[in-house]
C-alpha cells in the first residue's frame, strides 16, 4: 500500500519527478564520465606503450610515470646498445604541446624495427624533415587529410601519413628535427630496449642499474604498463574524490529542494496520514522510499548519459579524450546518488514527521 | 443497569500559548456520550468545539481535566500513544474531505486499514456499508473525478473502515450544497441507526445538528 502511495505521489508531479531524476542522472553521469575518462585514457596509454614492442623502458632520473618533463643524453642509447642481450635500443623525445597533447620525435626506421611497421590508413612514412604523421583519432578529431598542413610548435608541417592508433603516440615527427626545434639537441625523454630474450628482463634491469644507470628510472614494459593506473596517480584519484563529493552535494541539493517543496505541498496530506494514525517513522519512510526510487531511476538515467557522453567524446574529440564504460562503477555511482539523495531528504522528512497534525490539516 | 458512557469528559481545559498571550480555548467542559449515540455539538466560531474535536480525536493533549474514551484515559497519553489510539479508536470526517489526491477512492479507504495494521481484504459487511454510502461504483476513481458529496462519503467510509469506537465529524457538510448535505447527513444517521456507530458531529448549522439524537451547545469554551 505504501509503495503504491509512493509511486502515485511520484506520478502525480511528473515534471518535478522527471527533473529530479534527470538532475541525479547528471550527477551519476558526471562521476561515471570522469571515471570512464580516467580508465579510457589510461588504457589507451597502456595500449600505446605495449605497441612499442620493447621489453625495458629507461627514463631520466626524477621523471614520473606519466610526466614527460625530464630528458636525458642521447648517448645513453649507444651505451645501452653495447650491453649484452640488447637486440635493439631506440629513443624518443616527447614535447608537450598542450595539457593532453604532445609531439613525439622518433627515428622512424629504427623504431619500426622494434615495434613492427606502422599500418598506414592513408599516405605513408616520413620522407622529409618538415613532415608529420598522425594516428587516425587525431586526424579524425582535427579533420586532417594527407597533404594538409599542420601548425605544431609554431611551425608548419606537411601531413604525410595517417596510421592506425595504438603506436606509442598520436603525432610523430623526425627525432632530430624535434630536438633542434625544442633546443633539446642530443636529448631523449625515453629509451626503449628490446632484448634477445624477454625472460632476462628483470636480470637486465638489475644489470643496467649496476652498470652506470643507477639513478635512472628503469622499468620492465610490463611493470610500466601496470603502473599506469588510477591508484598510482594520486592527483587523479583525489580529483575523482572531489567529483564524487560534488556529486553528493548536487544530489543532496536536488533532493532537498524537491522533497522540501513536496513536503510543503503535501502538508495537508501529511496531516491526514497523521490523523489516520501514521507514525513519524511511517511518514519519514514514505519520503525516503520516494527518494530512493528517484535516486535509482536517476542512476539508471545517469548510466544512459554516460553512454551518451562517450559517444559525444568519441565523435568530437577522439584524439584528445577516450572514455571507457566502467560497469563496476555503476553500483558505486548509484550508491553515491542514493546516499546524497537520502541526505537531502533527511530534513524535509524530519519536518514532515514533526509537523503538527492540526496545523497540517488546517493548511491551505 | 446503565452502560458507562463511551466518552466521558470532566472539567476539561485547554490553554494555548500564542506568544506571550494565553488563549483559554476550553474552560472546564463536562460531557458524556453514550455508545451508539449521535451527538451534535453546535456553537459559533471560537466556541471551542474544534478544540474539543481535536482533543477527543487524540490530535492534541488537553491541559487539564479528565477524558476517557472507551475506558482509555487520554490525559496521560504521550504522542506515540495518541498516534496508536487514532488508528482504531476514532475515525475522522473533515469539512474539506481530506482525501489523498494521488490515490483512488478504494485506496484512500485501504490506506486507513493499512495504517491500522489490518491485513487482507476488508470484510463482506464493509461492502454493505459501501452500498449504503452509495459509492460502490465510484471506488476506482481519484478524488478529483468525484463530486464533493461523493468525496465526503468516501471520507466517511475511510473513517469507519476500522470499526472505530467513535466517528468524529467536523462540519461534514460545510463544503456541500443542500442536496449533498442531506445525503451525507442521511448517511451518518443511517450508520448510527443501522450499525450502532457512535457519531459526534460538530456543526454551526442548526438544520444539520437536528440529524443527531441530542444537540449540545458550546459557547466561550464551555458546554451551554
Amino acid at each position: 500500500m505504501i509503495n503504491k502511495l509512493v509511486l502515485e505521489n511520484l506520478k502525480h508531479r511528473p515534471v518535478r519527478t522527471a527533473l529530479s531524476a534527470l538532475a541525479i542522472g547528471v550527477q551519476v553521469a558526471m562521476v561515471l564520465t570522469l571515471v570512464g575518462l580516467s580508465n579510457g585514457m589510461l588504457a589507451d596509454q597502456q595500449g600505446r606503450s605495449r605497441g612499442v614492442g620493447a621489453d625495458i623502458l629507461i627514463r631520466a632520473p626524477g621523471s614520473s610515470i606519466i610526466g614527460f618533463t625530464e630528458n636525458m643524453p642521447q648517448k645513453i642509447v649507444d651505451y645501452v646498445r653495447k650491453q649484452p642481450h640488447v637486440a635493439l635500443a631506440t629513443g624518443a623525445l616527447i614535447a608537450p604541446t598542450g595539457p593532453l597533447t604532445s609531439v613525439t620525435g622518433l627515428d622512424l626506421p629504427e623504431f619500426s624495427k622494434m615495434s613492427g611497421n606502422f599500418r598506414y590508413i592513408h599516405g605513408g612514412p616520413l620522407q622529409q624533415k618538415n613532415e608529420v604523421i598522425v594516428d587516425e583519432y587525431y586526424a579524425r578529431q582535427n579533420k586532417l587529410h594527407v597533404g594538409d598542413t599542420l601548425t605544431l610548435l609554431n611551425r608548419p608541417w606537411r601531413l604525410t601519413g595517417i596510421y592506425e592508433p595504438g603506436k606509442i603516440a598520436r603525432i610523430i615527427v623526425d627525432l632530430s628535427v624535434l630536438q633542434d626545434l625544442t633546443s633539446e639537441s642530443n636529448k631523449l625523454t625515453v629509451i626503449y630496449v628490446k632484448l634477445d630474450n624477454s625472460s632476462l628482463t628483470d636480470q637486465m634491469i638489475s644489470f643496467f642499474k649496476a652498470h652506470g644507470l643507477h639513478d635512472y628510472k628503469i622499468y620492465s614494459m610490463e611493470a610500466f604498463v601496470s603502473a599506469i593506473s588510477v591508484s598510482n596517480l594520486p592527483m587523479l584519484r583525489e580529483f575523482i574524490y572531489v567529483v564524487i563529493g560534488i556529486g553528493v552535494i548536487v544530489g543532496f541539493l536536488v533532493v532537498f529542494l524537491s522533497m522540501y517543496t513536496a513536503v510543503l505541498e503535501r502538508t495537508r496530506e501529511i496531516g491526514v496520514l497523521k490523523a489516520l494514525g501514521a507514525s513519524r517513522s511511517m511518514i519519514v519512510g514514505i519520503l525516503m522510499r520516494e527518494t530512493t526510487v528517484l535516486a535509482i531511476v536517476g542512476s539508471i538515467v545517469g548510466i544512459g548519459f554516460s553512454y551518451l557522453t562517450r559517444w559525444v567524446i568519441a565523435t568530437l574529440v577522439p584524439g584528445s579524450l577516450i572514455q571507457a564504460i566502467v560497469p563496476v562503477w555503476w553500483p558505486i555511482a548509484g550508491g553515491i546518488a542514493i546516499f546524497g539523495a537520502l541526505l537531502g531528504a533527511a530534513y524535509p522528512g524530519w519536518k514532515a514527521a514533526t509537523q503538527d497534525a492540526i496545523e497540517a490539516l488546517a493548511y491551505d | 443497569m446503565t452502560e458507562p458512557p463511551i466518552i466521558s469528559v470532566r472539567n476539561l481545559r485547554k490553554i494555548y500559548r500564542s506568544g506571550e498571550v494565553e488563549v483559554h480555548a476550553l474552560r472546564g467542559v463536562d460531557l458524556d456520550v453514550q455508545a451508539g449515540e449521535f451527538l451534535s455539538l453546535i456553537g459559533p466560531s471560537g466556541s471551542g468545539k474544534s478544540t474539543l474535536f481535536h482533543i477527543l480525536g487524540g490530535l492534541t493533549p488537553p491541559t487539564s481535566g479528565s477524558i476517557t474514551i472507551q475506558g482509555r484515559d487520554l490525559l496521560g497519553m504521550n504522542d506515540a500513544e495518541r498516534t496508536e489510539f487514532r488508528k482504531r479508536t476514532v475515525g475522522f470526517v473533515f469539512q474539506k474531505y481530506n482525501l489523498l489526491p494521488t490515490l483512488s477512492a478504494r485506496d484512500n479507504i485501504e490506506i486507513a486499514r493499512y495504517i491500522a495494521g489490518a491485513n487482507g481484504k476488508s470484510d463482506d459487511s464493509f461492502n454493505d456499508v459501501l452500498a449504503l454510502l452509495g459509492i460502490a461504483d465510484r471506488l476506482d476513481r481519484k478524488p478529483k473525478a468525484l463530486s464533493g458529496g461523493e468525496q465526503q462519503r468516501v471520507a466517511i467510509a475511510r473513517g469507519i473502515v476500522n470499526h472505530p469506537a467513535i466517528l468524529l465529524a467536523d462540519e461534514p457538510t460545510g463544503n456541500l450544497d443542500t442536496e449533498n448535505s442531506n445525503k451525507v447527513l442521511g448517511v451518518l444517521r443511517d450508520l448510527n441507526k443501522r450499525l450502532g456507530q457512535t457519531v459526534l458531529m460538530i456543526t454551526h448549522n442548526p438544520e444539520a445538528a437536528a440529524y443527531g439524537d441530542r444537540i449540545v451547545g458550546m459557547r466561550d469554551g464551555r458546554i451551554e
